[in-house]
């Protein structure tokens, strides 16, 4: 180690004796969630050889993972992140609420600022046992469904309004029938995870029920790590087109002179090299040609958007999981008469 | 006890005693200020509505009913792991002593996720039990599993000295006066034991409430049955409701400190029985 240290310290030396001097070193902090650990490492590394050949500079890209409300609450209380990447932009919308970005940061990047997306599918046992095919059979009798408490999972928020709006969608639909078919589905929950990553362990790992509401690219994850053979993917007719938003954190790039950086890397997560990573880590790309390349991955589905349905995150929130909201009316141990 | 009135050997009174002073306020006096400012934004109207809703009422009772039993399970055992460490020789004593403090050194989410695995209904004890129709991992009964695991040291630590230093002489004494076996346990050595008893029974209890790592991942976390305080408290600050939050700590803060002030009074009891009795 030491010895590392040393050697490296001396090629840094010559490199400035060398009067090569002008490379910066730049320090940037992403603070995101948790299943994209894996997939920042790679994208990380891509941008800063990137940046390193057109600037000269010397970028590294530290990163932050945990739950995304605990992330969004850090940024809130002072962790110095300079862009922010997590599960839903209701977390980033706390931090503009707290005057830390801008409040159209949404606006401020192609694509309701998600440069990749993803979906809620179903996730069964090998040969699909009790034949799970859309989100009807879900609620049969003998049906387990594993999903994390919307009240603490950023994933289990896409997964109830994955089910709220496939109801609302289906021909006669309405927000009465969207509510029992949700009701319904949670009578069909044993365990309420914390968060996404548990909730995968409860049912991979603990055998615990027959499926598991996920994200694509969590089930995907699962399948290559846990083999194929114990776990099919089914994807419904129709579910939600989950967007993960980025954002530059305006107030602490202001304070460190990073905002060029920072902008440049979430821009460089929209290009078709970034496009590429993504879709190797199982999110939907969304440049076109990028989606053709996979496309044999990602099977074609009919999605609906939060906007499309809700209007946007923050009235989604405050309508179905906020304390006393609808998630509380009519989740388990929900009181009947309320 | 009396520190002032005794002669002091040593000096430097005032200088420890500032520290002393210093360090408590700055490590405990401060976050519990800090969180009963946090928690006075709620309001008294908003306390009594957090307070009446059936699911904070829930999880109040799971959280200290819960841990009221893991504590008393755990003065059961723990009194009977201390006395065989300390009364008996035996091959394997010193590995089974150091094995007691497991549970604290543990990062409790490992501690969680390992009676999990064993108790679920597809681990090795949950499936033995789950043939006779009982249920583990994911009912009250895995909070309650969770909490005498994370409780246990506590018990058997402040035990253990007090059996150490205790003389036998007075049960052979109580013995040769005649004494039943029976009467010698009941009036002769558990009276000494029971402060040190007391003492380990609250601090069990006291780590059972606030316990939270290990517990999610076993008790799962079912509104009005499984649920926990700290759970909810952690919902609440994931809607980013500080106050809210701050405010369910600040109630469990309170009950906590009305049942360890009992054990202490209760404490004081016993020793003056301990003294009073012949």
């Amino acid at each position: 180690m030491k010895k590392k240290t040393i050697l490296f310290l001396l090629a840094l030396l010559t490199l400035f004796a060398a009067g090569n001097a002008s490379a910066k070193n730049i320090t940037l902090l992403n603070v995101s969630y948790d299943p994209t650990r894996e997939l920042y490492q790679d994208l990380n590394r891509s941008f800063a050889a990137q940046w390193k050949a057109q600037h000269g500079d010397n970028v590294v890209i530290r990163m932050s993972h945990g739950g995304s409300g605990t992330q969004a609450r850090s940024v809130a209380d002072g962790l110095p992140a300079d862009v922010v990447t997590l599960a839903l932009a209701y977390d980033i919308d706390a931090l503009a609420d707290r005057g830390l970005l801008a409040r159209n940061w949404q606006q401020r990047l192609p694509d309701n600022a998600s440069p990749y997306t993803s979906t809620i599918v179903f996730l069964v046992r090998k040969g699909n046992p009790k034949h799970i095919k859309d989100w009807p059979d879900l609620i049969k009798p003998g049906v387990q469904v594993i999903t994390p408490n919307p009240k603490t999972s950023g994933g289990a928020r896409w997964n109830f309004l994955a089910a709220w709006g496939y109801a609302l969608k289906q021909p006669g639909g309405s927000e009465a029938k969207a509510r029992a078919f949700v009701h319904a589905l949670f009578q069909h929950v044993p365990v309420l995870d914390t968060g996404a990553r548990g909730a995968t362990n409860t049912f991979v790992q603990r055998g615990m029920g027959d499926v598991l509401l996920a994200w694509e690219n969590e089930a995907f994850l699962a399948q290559r790590e846990l083999g194929k053979d114990r776990f099919d993917i089914v994807v419904p007719s129709m579910t939600i087109l989950a967007e993960p938003p980025v954002a530059v954190v305006d107030a602490n790039v202001a304070k460190d002179g990073n905002r060029a950086v920072a902008e440049a890397y979430l821009k460089f997560l929209y290009t078709p090299q970034a496009q590429d990573i993504e879709a190797r880590h199982f999110y939907r790309p969304r440049l076109a040609a990028v989606a053709q390349k996979y496309a044999t991955q990602f099977p074609a589905v009919k999605t609906f958007t939060i906007a499309q349905l809700f209007g946007d995150w923050r009235k989604a929130q405050a309508k179905f999981f906020a304390d006393g909201g609808v998630f509380d009316q009519i989740g388990p141990g929900s009181q009947p008469d309320r | 006890m009396a520190l002032s009135k005794r002669r002091r050997v040593l000096p430097g009174f005032g200088l420890s005693v500032g520290y002393t002073l210093a360090f408590l306020g700055l490590i405990v006096l401060l976050p519990l200020a800090a969180l009963a400012w946090k928690a006075s934004g709620i309001g008294v109207a908003g306390l009594l509505h957090l307070l009446a809703a059936p699911r904070t009422q829930a999880a109040l009772k799971l959280s200290f009913g819960g841990a009221l039993a893991a504590s008393l399970i755990n003065a059961l055992f723990g009194l009977l792991v201390a006395w065989v460490l300390v009364r008996y020789r035996f091959p394997g004593r010193r590995l089974l002593d150091a094995l007691v403090d497991l549970p604290f050194a543990l990062p409790t989410a490992v501690a969680g996720i390992a009676l999990t695995a064993l108790y679920a209904p597809n681990g090795w004890l949950g499936h033995a039990f789950d043939a006779f129709g009982v249920r583990i991992a994911y009912t009250q009964l895995g909070v309650g599993i969770a909490m005498v695991f994370v409780g246990f040291p506590f018990v058997v630590r402040t035990l253990q000295p007090v059996l150490e230093s205790m003389d036998r002489d007075v049960e052979e004494a109580a013995e040769s006066l005649g004494a039943r076996r029976s009467q010698t346990f009941t009036r002769v050595i558990l009276p000494v034991l029971v402060p040190a008893l007391l003492t380990g029974f609250a601090l069990a209890l006291a780590r059972a409430v606030g316990e939270y790592g290990s517990v999610i991942f076993i008790a799962g976390n079912m509104p009005m049955r499984t649920e926990i305080a700290p759970l909810l408290i952690v919902q609440k600050l994931e809607q980013f409701d500080y106050a809210g939050a701050a405010a369910l700590g600040v109630v469990m803060l309170g009950f906590s400190f009305v049942m360890l002030v009992a054990l202490s009074l209760l404490q004081r009891w016993s020793r003056r029985w301990a003294e009073a009795l012949p």
